[in-house]
């Protein structure tokens, strides 16, 4: 891009043009100037910051739409969720690939990243397992995706033999994303002492699990709402028809889904017998905070929402389902970890941290822009219309 | 099914099955090494010194082994000062190993009980269990080592570790984790016969041995003066038991030694879940992939209905002409 083109782009879009310029000088600055030293506030006692509470576990559970979209549709056939299959891979895909992006920041040595599943393997970790999983299902996504760049491109020899595959990688998809989900609640089992007893629970990979399918539907949803107000041009009728049966049976799935997970959370506390926690202080209201507020709430809107077919009541409480996530993971990794520390050694993430995770966030947006612009993801293919 | 089919789903199996077969070996049991050693430290001689902080940096800025077991040298002078000591000061990039000092309520808060910091030395290390790239290793010696040469810095070790042992060089472009290894490269180097601090203390609140005879040691004193000390000791069983001992006349928590860390091995806190993964690995896909067989079943059955109803109507509206 030379220089006056850029000045035209930013002239018409100043915050992200500012973002950008930020982001790329805190990237030269973490990567070659003042390491993670000079860019972030973590650590001795805070070895994991927002990069991993934030870029990592709430990317993931986002990301889920992936799994649970193509599982409705591809698995269980259910009508009308054919044309809502390609833009929720292409967001899980642009979801994980920025998973591990975000990561090379996070790291110390980046360049080593392939370490763990093909120099030394150290099996016991849960890390390992996450790592492995996340690896083999961006592969899985990168398959499921190339049709879509095939076709724009006029490879379709390669998008007819992608085709034949696809019950097989959506199976697989399932699979590794139930593993990876579920253990990346797992990650936290090894440090019992340092997380607050209403979150730490053997439980927590179920948890996680669970929490997952409510993140990627409501997820679907959201932005499927975002994506209605800003490419609508590029939605096909058959895509248009279909969005609000899409967003019906995803807000009852998710009503039901949050239910179960309501009572799920119980569990654990009368398991093991943690009733005095609920009335004990900060983190008691927080916990009833995210039951009541990110739990209870969205899941009674959108069995309301349903009922009544209201898209207004439903996207209220995807929103308010995709910010119950965040405060989740924000919870057991963040607000509610290394409580025993004081509070002038607790964690608050610095302003360049930030700026790379709003920065990470901008280039999903913008890839996502940029592929369902040029390619057809509201839309099928003029050339390849039966296949999909 | 058609052939085609099948394979793809036979692949899928393949797959992930062998990602879950990976993590099963978590679930072995293991009881530690039977002649290994370990250091007892007796917070009740220790004086707050601080010699065996500057034997540990200097052996370990001066005898080194990897690039990564290399702190930088410090002044002598700089461990001559004991008024700065706290409580709250933890290891880090440049000292593997420092002194607290604690003015404990179970000695009237007046007088100073000081405890060493450093690795614990765990027989089943949180830190090895948690790293993915087998980057610490518990020697039969007793040590924990470290290797750098695969760490890739993801720093879960620090996050695993239940006494915030492991630091990280987060000044550096190209960071490694540093803790204490024993001393274990030089004394395999010959270069040493004790771990430095050990051999530097005045006071002989250190002790180094096997960890069977620390323990009857420990006890023994424990026994000696009936009251003295508090009758446990710190490391025998706490996180599956550590080969860094201790003993004290305090309450441990009042010296910075949380109680509650539990006598499960850090191991055991994750294999139990992660010997779940192998089964779902096999579940899943038979489930889902006979859940879409159903599910086509039925579309195409009521495909053929609605062919067969259209069909029979038509001959009838015929039949009628």
């Amino acid at each position: 891009m030379n220089p006056v083109t850029y000045l035209k782009f930013a002239k018409e879009h100043p915050i992200l043009s500012a973002i950008f310029v930020v982001g790329v000088f805190v990237t030269i600055n973490r990567f070659f100037i003042g390491g993670l030293a000079k860019t972030t506030n973590l650590d001795n006692n805070n070895p994991w910051g927002i990069w991993i509470s934030f870029d990592l576990l709430c990317g993931v559970a986002l990301a889920a739409g992936g799994y649970t979209t193509t599982c409705a549709a591809l698995i269980f056939n259910i009508k009308g969720f054919r044309t809502a299959v390609k833009p929720a891979i292409l967001t899980a895909f642009l979801g994980y690939a920025f998973v591990v992006y975000a990561l090379l920041y996070d790291v110390g040595q980046p360049w080593k990243l392939p370490y763990p599943v093909f120099v030394s393997q150290g099996t016991s970790s849960v890390l390992f397992e996450v790592g492995l999983c996340v690896m083999l299902y961006v592969t899985v996504l990168a398959i499921e995706w190339l049709p879509n760049f095939t076709d724009w491109v006029g490879w379709q020899k390669i998008s007819h033999i992608i085709h034949k595959a696809t019950i097989a990688l959506t199976i697989m998809g399932i699979v590794l994303s139930t593993m990876h989900q579920s253990s990346l609640g797992m990650l936290y089992l090894i440090a019992p002492t340092k997380m607050h007893p209403l979150w730490y629970t053997p439980h927590l990979p179920l948890q996680f699990f669970i929490s997952s399918m409510v993140a990627g539907m409501s997820m679907v949803i959201f932005e499927g709402t975002i994506s209605h107000h800003y490419m609508h041009s590029r939605m096909s009728s058959e895509y248009n028809n279909d969005h609000d049966g899409v967003m019906f049976m995803f807000a009852k799935a998710c009503s039901i889904v949050l239910f179960g997970y309501f009572f799920m959370k119980w569990v654990p506390i009368a398991g093991e017998h943690k009733w005095a926690y609920l009335l004990d202080g900060k983190f008691a209201l927080m916990w009833w905070a995210e039951m009541l507020g990110f739990v209870a709430l969205p899941c009674f809107l959108y069995a309301v929402g349903y009922r009544s077919k209201n898209t207004g009541t439903i996207k209220a409480a995807a929103t308010i389902s995709v910010l119950g996530i965040v405060f989740n993971r924000f919870n057991v990794s963040w607000f509610a970890f290394n409580i025993n520390l004081t509070p002038d050694q607790r964690y608050f993430p610095s302003v360049q941290e930030i700026i790379v995770s709003v920065f990470v966030v901008t280039l999903i947006i913008l890839c996502f822009r940029f592929i369902s612009k040029y390619m057809a993801i509201f839309s099928d293919h003029p050339a390849y219309k039966d296949h999909h | 099914m058609n052939r085609r089919h099948f394979l793809g789903l036979a692949g899928a199996a393949t797959a992930t099955a062998l990602t879950g077969q990976a993590n099963a070996a978590g679930g072995h049991s293991f009881n530690g090494y039977p002649n290994s050693y370990g250091v007892l430290f007796d917070a009740s001689r220790c004086i707050g010194c601080r010699q065996c902080e500057l034997g540990c940096n200097q052996i370990n800025s001066e005898n080194v082994t990897k690039p990564w077991t290399t702190l930088p040298k410090k002044d002598p002078k700089s461990f001559e000062d004991t008024k700065g000591m706290n409580d709250k000061a933890r290891t880090d990039a440049t000292m593997y190993t420092l002194v607290n000092k604690y003015m404990p309520a179970a000695a009237g808060g007046k007088t100073p009980v000081y405890k060493k910091a450093q690795c614990f030395h765990c027989k089943e290390p949180a830190c090895a269990s948690a790293c993915f790239v087998k980057a610490f290793t518990k020697t039969p010696e007793g040590a924990v080592v470290y290797d750098g040469s695969v760490c890739v810095g993801c720093r879960y070790c620090m996050v695993a570790c239940p006494w915030n042992v492991p630091a990280y060089e987060y000044d550096k472009l190209i960071p490694y984790v540093q803790k204490c290894h024993m001393c274990h490269p030089h004394i395999k180097a010959g270069k040493a016969k004790l771990p430095a601090c050990v051999s530097s203390c005045p006071m002989e609140a250190l002790v180094w041995g096997k960890r069977e005879d620390l323990i009857k040691e420990a006890w023994a004193r424990i026994g000696q003066v009936p009251g003295r000390y508090i009758p446990h000791v710190y490391g025998e069983r706490e996180m599956g038991g550590t080969n860094w001992l201790y003993i004290s006349s305090v309450p441990f928590t009042q010296i910075g030694l949380p109680e509650n860390v539990g006598n499960t091995p850090a191991p055991e806190l994750t294999s139990g879940a992660l010997g779940l993964v192998p089964l779902v690995a096999c579940l899943w896909p038979v489930l889902l992939g006979g859940i879409w067989q159903i599910t086509k079943w039925k579309d195409k059955r009521a495909e053929d209905e609605k062919q067969q109803a259209v069909a029979e109507a038509l001959a009838a509206e015929r039949a009628k002409k």
